[in-house]
């Protein structure tokens, strides 16, 4: 069972109990839908992008604990973030989500989202955690168009 | 096989049902997952298969193989009279009057894309309307709508009520001069109700309009009878009912199918091709274009010879214990509801637990060896009836016992425990 442990961490219970910044953003200037069409979850994730800063990030959206978890901690983790900065992130959680990090230097690169790398022993579960960050990848990309994880 | 028979003879009182003999014709059922015994319960999505079943794929690759309905070779004619046995086989079992009401395909899925183009787009125009229920597979909906696209008809659909039961006073109501063809479920594959197949197809008669009913939830637990029934059209997957994936049926009213058009052209599908015009075959080759999946027919023929040699009685009152077991041992967990509780239900237990999401469910039952189906069931629309958007489903076939149930049960107290 330690590795079902590994997944469903204190934070990430703690997370998906009390979302942070789960709200709609009435002045956000970006904003993207996610889908997994392989179980119906949804998310959107509205920005608002300042001189190229992620000034302010929230969600919304339908899903399970880790989907949930995991975009309550990328809001956390993302604001103030430059958006540049923010795509970096995006592509070393996607890497630590697949398996493809290999364990190394993990924590330097993503920070307290190493908390997720639990995730890639549950193939199953990996769009999960990574549906709010294709969204939000969608969304500074500026297209208007749906995320999905396939 | 001696020692459990053995055992099995020695019980001071023996089950009616002998479930720990039966289980050990189902090989798949003998392994440990995740270092705990395998709790299958995810026969819905599809079922185990017996070794007779594996035996038989086996033995025709081994030794029969060979392309059907064109060698002049003994391989050849063993491989066509093999394929052929199948499907009248296959006859008996659904009781269809004749072989030619047999077509193989790949699946449900291909059997009702086929009804919707060959029948639907020859017979359906502007302005018709298609009727099918609220608690459909997509299965049982997409090809509708494809086809209402293509001609102009308009899909109506029968309500549910909250039990998961057809509403038959909507139904009557739908009804019309407009209606041109009415399809509906046998078995709800997310709620595991049991549709009163027989009074829709006899309402939707009375105005002379055909039925197909999708069968692919019912075949693995219910003894279906197609002129019974009544149904113009029944389609039914192999790989549910204890056979191989990739082949299925569609059983169709020979008179229906002689005014249909072919669904796809090619080989066996012909009796002459000239570049000026091409003579179909007669039925029921006129639907089955390109070579079959002759293993798979075979292999589902052996299916319904290892059914047919259960007691069908002993059968449904061991699938009838285990579903009202489950539901009761469900029903004493405090935050989980479950969805669909018509009155006649078949093999299905779909539930979800307050602030859990299913996928966790499904994720941490499995750490407990115990397979479920987590998410909206290719049923989107029934998620959205009930306002949940995904449900935990067990799916019982009769190789499962009491005892698996209380493994979901307290792998169900574990969920609770970590999310609590």
């Amino acid at each position: 069972m330690a590795e079902l442990d590994d997944l469903y961490q204190e934070v990430i219970l703690d997370h998906n109990k009390s979302p942070r910044n789960y709200r709609p953003m009435a002045n956000a200037n970006r904003k993207a839908e996610g889908y997994n069409p392989l179980c119906g979850d949804h998310v959107t994730v509205y920005l608002h992008l300042k001189d190229g800063i992620i000034d302010d990030i929230s969600f919304q959206g339908s899903g399970c604990a880790i989907s949930k978890a995991s975009a309550s901690m990328m809001t956390s983790e993302l604001k103030g973030k430059s958006a540049f900065a923010a795509q970096e992130l995006f592509e070393n959680v996607h890497k630590m989500l697949t398996g493809e990090a290999n364990g190394e230097n993990t924590a330097d690169k993503v920070g307290k989202l190493v908390i997720l790398s639990g995730v890639c022993k549950f193939p199953a579960r990996v769009k999960c955690a990574s549906l709010a960050w294709h969204t939000v990848n969608s969304a500074l990309q500026g297209g208007d168009k749906v995320a999905t994880t396939e | 096989m001696k020692a459990v028979s053995h055992l099995s003879d020695s019980q001071t009182a023996p089950s009616p049902f002998d479930v720990t003999r039966v289980r050990e014709d189902f090989p798949a059922l003998r392994q440990k997952v995740h270092g705990k015994p395998l709790v299958y319960f995810d026969n819905g999505a599809t079922s185990q298969k017996p070794q007779s079943v594996i035996d038989a794929l086996a033995r025709y690759y081994s030794a029969e193989n060979s392309n059907i309905h064109r060698g002049v070779h003994y391989l050849s004619e063993r491989a066509t009279a093999a394929y052929e046995a199948a499907r009248d086989k296959i006859r008996g079992f659904i009781n269809a009057g004749s072989d030619k009401e047999i077509i193989f395909v790949r699946g449900t899925t291909e059997a009702i894309n086929l009804v919707a183009q060959s029948y639907g787009r020859s017979f359906l125009k502007a302005g018709d309307e298609i009727v099918v229920s609220a608690m459909e597979h997509h299965s049982n909906i997409v090809p509708w709508q494809i086809l209402c696209e293509q001609v102009g008809a308009r899909l109506r659909v029968i309500p549910i009520n909250h039990d998961g039961e057809i509403v038959m006073d909507e139904y009557r109501r739908l009804l019309n001069e407009r209606t041109k063809f009415v399809s509906v479920t046998h078995v709800s594959n997310a709620l595991g109700t049991i549709v009163p197949a027989k009074e829709i197809v006899a309402l939707a008669h009375q105005q002379k309009i055909p039925v197909l009913l999708d069968g692919a939830q019912a075949v693995p637990h219910l003894k279906v009878d197609v002129q019974e029934l009544g149904c113009d059209f029944y389609a039914f997957s192999g790989h549910k009912m204890f056979g191989p994936t990739g082949v299925g049926v569609l059983f169709g009213r020979q008179e229906l199918l002689e005014k249909m058009p072919p669904y796809q052209g090619g080989g066996d599908m012909i009796s002459l091709v000239t570049f000026e015009k091409t003579h179909y075959n007669v039925l029921p080759y006129k639907f089955e274009a390109g070579t079959p999946h002759i293993a798979g027919g075979i292999g589902l023929a052996a299916a319904i010879d290892y059914l047919g040699k259960l007691d069908w009685n002993q059968v449904s009152a061991h699938e009838h214990e285990l579903l009202a077991y489950a539901t009761e041992a469900l029903a004493e967990i405090v935050p989980v509801r479950i969805i669909g509780t018509a009155k006649a239900k078949a093999g299905v237990l779909s539930f979800v637990i307050d602030h859990i999401h299913a996928h966790d469910v499904g994720t941490i039952l499995d750490q407990e060896g115990v397979a479920v189906r987590a998410g909206h069931h290719c049923a989107m629309p029934v998620m959205q009836r009930f306002g949940v958007p995904a449900t935990t489903r067990a799916s019982f076939a009769f190789y499962n016992t009491k005892e698996e149930i209380d493994v979901m049960v307290r792998g169900l107290h574990r969920v609770l425990k970590v999310f609590g």
